[in-house]
């Protein structure tokens, strides 16, 4: 029997919302499907009340799971295979899935969604299980399964599959609106933007360049790291600011102990800005209590001061291995250890305050006015995007 | 007149370059002239198109990007691999094994640290199919045997070593350092890199460019840089980079592992009809063993010496080889002997070797040509 699994059964994480939240989810999460659906020539994307099926028309089934398991929002994927509503269409589907499983122990587990199906869930697995056991070498083992065997009964139509695999949980992207992702050349960025993304917040982001204090490799970092993210948002707006009148302004009027603060602080207002510019709900940033002097605590409350939104810190109780440890599994991590300078680096002080105080930061500030810079700074930021998969010209050089 | 179009059987010597690499190189030669180690932004972009191109073949090997080392020539990389080794390994011991039936680069490199640096190494032996003794191998290793390199493929008469075989003797009863030589492996048979600790290939047998060779390191290891220099290639080799050979090295690689399978079987289609058809002519003896590489035929013809036979066949627009052209100079091949070939048979040896531009027609036409060749004498 040449039967072939060429459906994707999408199921829903942390559904835990009802009513309007819960179609404003499906439809959300269809939309960003469909969306990561479009490389993939003919797959269709169907939606139900609490089911997105994803058919395959031919498409490469290891790599369109593999783009779904990137999603945020799904909790499982099962490649499965749909029959209609018949017994022995059933147990011979099943069996031809099994036959081409190495010798493995199995339970089948059925759901009945449709309740005025003629058997009820344990006639229908003592069914499955006897077929699948007379015709292959299976055993079963219904505490510890090493294959799960599927079955959905939904009206009109039954889904089996024996290859289900996790998806990446979380939020469909763009249920939480909009926040302005503060981002570096460094490790922890790109790490707090996956997060934000994961619990459903799309991100913009902004970098603070300083040309000829920053190099065109830095920047480059920077995009490529943004281009990782992609994965799961498949567009990202980016903001670049230059910032090198300002940042030198700075130096010559902040004493050297404060520069780093103040210039964390025109780096927040000038997100803010531009946040406000395009709806942003939020700031996200990468930082994390105590690591480095302008992060301790008194640090961050002397920074968030200006911020009238809301600053998330998604990575604020992180050890950073852990940090590491999620920049290696979406990929970031060997991009953002390449060796170039980047805009927090070149004007680093040799001896930074780890306890500023506001008085003093708000002091120093009154010392130069500012804000034409800050507004400048705005005003002048380039916006480019960045997507998913995008062919770049030297792409034809590999 | 009706020219007759050349028959090229000398890919183990180098194959064409593949037209994608050659459009590459008219974008690479006009805009990034770039020295890649300059911080400019010129410099940066070569810069990064070499680390692209590093990261995309350690992903088509298997391997970290941290682990690809480019060299000029796969010579060059045995040389770094062995010589490298066991200068920075001998406190641990100067015994090497390798075999009789290696490439030159690997041969010469070892009799050098045999004469002037006091190393010990035994040459194990083959058999008639040039395939050697796992035993003898396993009784060879000895408490201070540092390294033991061994070739994948032969270049000169195809036979394949079983290299997981090797992997599992040298890594259970040695301590030793596994060096392998894929140069005739690579885009043609699938390679298992895993637990191999120097593994060399070459661009210009995959439809790349000449000057152009890898060493893969399992970074545990740690080389005696040869050329001493700058910080290129983790200053293992020191030297401005040759970023148009590095950079269209990935692409080479690339096509040549997308079509692998697909080639292989018309290879082999090839391969096989030579092979029945030669057998045919008397006193022709074929060399390859018949689990040896699709892409490599060579046989013995002792009544025309291989020199002439490669003339009769140039004439007639047919490019073979005799044995390697890295050792064509010399009288006799090391391998020939090594597998126990008499010196007239090992006089008149031919080797054919296959790739993406060879026909079934070519084959055709070799078997009539050589029929002919056969007849007259000449």
């Amino acid at each position: 029997m040449d039967i072939k699994a060429d459906i994707c059964v999408v199921r829903f994480a942390e559904l835990s919302t009802k009513g309007k939240n819960k179609k404003d989810f499906v439809r959300l999460l269809r939309k960003n499907i469909n969306e990561a659906m479009r490389s993939f020539d003919g797959v269709k994307v169907v939606g139900s009340f609490d089911r997105i099926y994803v058919y395959l028309n031919g498409a490469d089934d290891v790599l369109v799971l593999a783009r779904l398991q990137q999603i945020f929002g799904i909790s499982t994927i099962s490649l499965a295979v749909k029959v209609e509503q018949d017994i022995e269409q059933m147990k011979d589907v099943a069996v031809a899935l099994m036959k081409r499983e190495p010798k493995s122990s199995f339970k089948v587990i059925t759901r009945r969604a449709d309740k005025t199906f003629g058997l009820v869930t344990d006639q229908i697995n003592r069914a499955l299980g006897t077929a699948i056991l007379m015709n292959t070498e299976h055993v079963v083992d219904v505490h510890n399964p090493e294959i799960k065997v599927l079955v959905e009964v939904r009206p009109g139509e039954v889904y089996i599959t024996v290859n289900t695999v996790q998806g990446a949980h979380g939020f469909p992207v763009g249920i939480q609106g909009k926040a302005m992702l503060l981002i570096s050349g460094g490790i922890d960025s790109p790490v707090a933007g996956y997060l934000s993304n994961k619990r459903g917040i799309e991100v913009e982001c902004v970098h603070f360049q300083s040309p000829p204090y920053t190099s065109q490799a830095a920047l480059s970092k920077v995009m490529d790291l943004t281009r990782k993210m992609t994965a799961g948002q498949s567009e990202i707006r980016m903001h670049i600011v230059n910032f090198t009148d300002l940042q030198l302004q700075i130096n010559h009027f902040i004493p050297e102990s404060y520069r780093i603060t103040i210039m964390r602080r025109m780096m927040i207002r000038i997100a803010q800005g531009l946040a406000n510019n395009r709806k942003c709900k939020a700031l996200i940033t990468g930082e994390c209590v105590g690591q480095v002097a302008s992060q301790t605590l008194d640090s961050i409350q002397v920074i968030s001061a200006v911020a009238d939104l809301p600053i998330l810190r998604p990575l604020v109780m992180f050890d950073k291995n852990d940090i590491i440890a999620i920049a290696e599994k979406i990929g970031t991590y060997d991009i953002s250890i390449r060796p170039y300078e980047d805009c927090c680096t070149v004007f680093t002080p040799i001896n930074p305050v780890t306890r500023p105080t506001l008085h003093k930061a708000e002091f120093y500030e009154k010392s130069f006015d500012f804000s034409p810079y800050v507004v400048e700074c705005i005003e002048k930021a380039e916006t480019v995007f960045v997507k998913y998969n995008e062919k770049r010209a030297e792409d034809t050089l590999f | 007149m009706q020219s007759i179009p050349d028959i090229y059987f000398d890919y183990a010597s180098t194959a064409p370059i593949h037209h994608e690499v050659i459009e590459a190189t008219h974008t690479l030669l006009p805009q990034f002239y770039a020295n890649p180690d300059s911080l400019h932004t010129l410099g940066y972009q070569v810069g990064d198109l070499m680390r692209i191109s590093r990261e995309k073949i350690a992903s088509l090997l298997h391997v970290m990007p941290q682990m690809v080392i480019f060299t000029g020539s796969a010579t060059e990389a045995n040389n770094m691999a062995i010589k490298g080794a066991a200068f920075k390994n001998q406190h641990k011991g100067k015994h090497c094994i390798t075999t009789k039936i290696e490439h030159s680069s690997v041969l010469n490199t070892f009799k050098q640290l045999q004469e002037y640096f006091g190393f010990e190494v035994d040459y194990l032996d083959v058999d008639a199919f040039g395939v050697l003794s796992y035993d003898q191998l396993k009784q060879s290793l000895r408490k201070d045997t540092i390294l033991v390199s061994i070739m994948a493929i032969n270049n000169e008469i195809g036979t394949i070593a079983d290299i997981e075989q090797i992997k599992k003797i040298v890594k259970s009863s040695s301590s030793a350092i596994l060096h392998v030589d894929f140069v005739q492996m690579l885009g043609k048979y699938p390679i298992d890199l895993n637990r191999i600790d120097l593994a060399t290939f070459s661009a210009h047998k995959i439809g790349g460019l000449k000057g152009s060779g890898l060493l893969i390191r399992n970074t545990q290891v740690e080389l005696m840089p040869l050329i001493s220099g700058g910080q290129q290639e983790y200053s293992l080799r020191g030297g401005t980079s040759n970023t148009l050979a590095n950079i269209t090295f990935a692409k080479a690689l690339r096509i040549a592992l997308e079509k692998m399978v697909s080639e292989f079987s018309r290879i082999k289609e090839i391969n096989d009809y030579l092979r029945s058809e030669l057998t045919l002519i008397p006193q022709l003896d074929i060399l390859t063993p018949q689990s040896g590489s699709a892409y490599i035929l060579a046989f013995s013809y002792p009544s025309i010496p291989s020199e002439i036979m490669m003339n009769a066949l140039s004439q007639r627009k047919i490019y073979v080889s005799a044995h390697s052209t890295c050792t064509s100079q010399s009288a006799y091949s090391h391998v020939h002997l090594a597998i126990g070939l008499k010196e007239h048979a090992a006089n008149g040896v031919i080797r054919l070797s296959f790739g993406d531009q060879t026909t079934m027609n070519q084959a055709h036409r070799f078997i009539e040509v050589f029929k002919e060749i056969v007849k007259n004498g000449y």
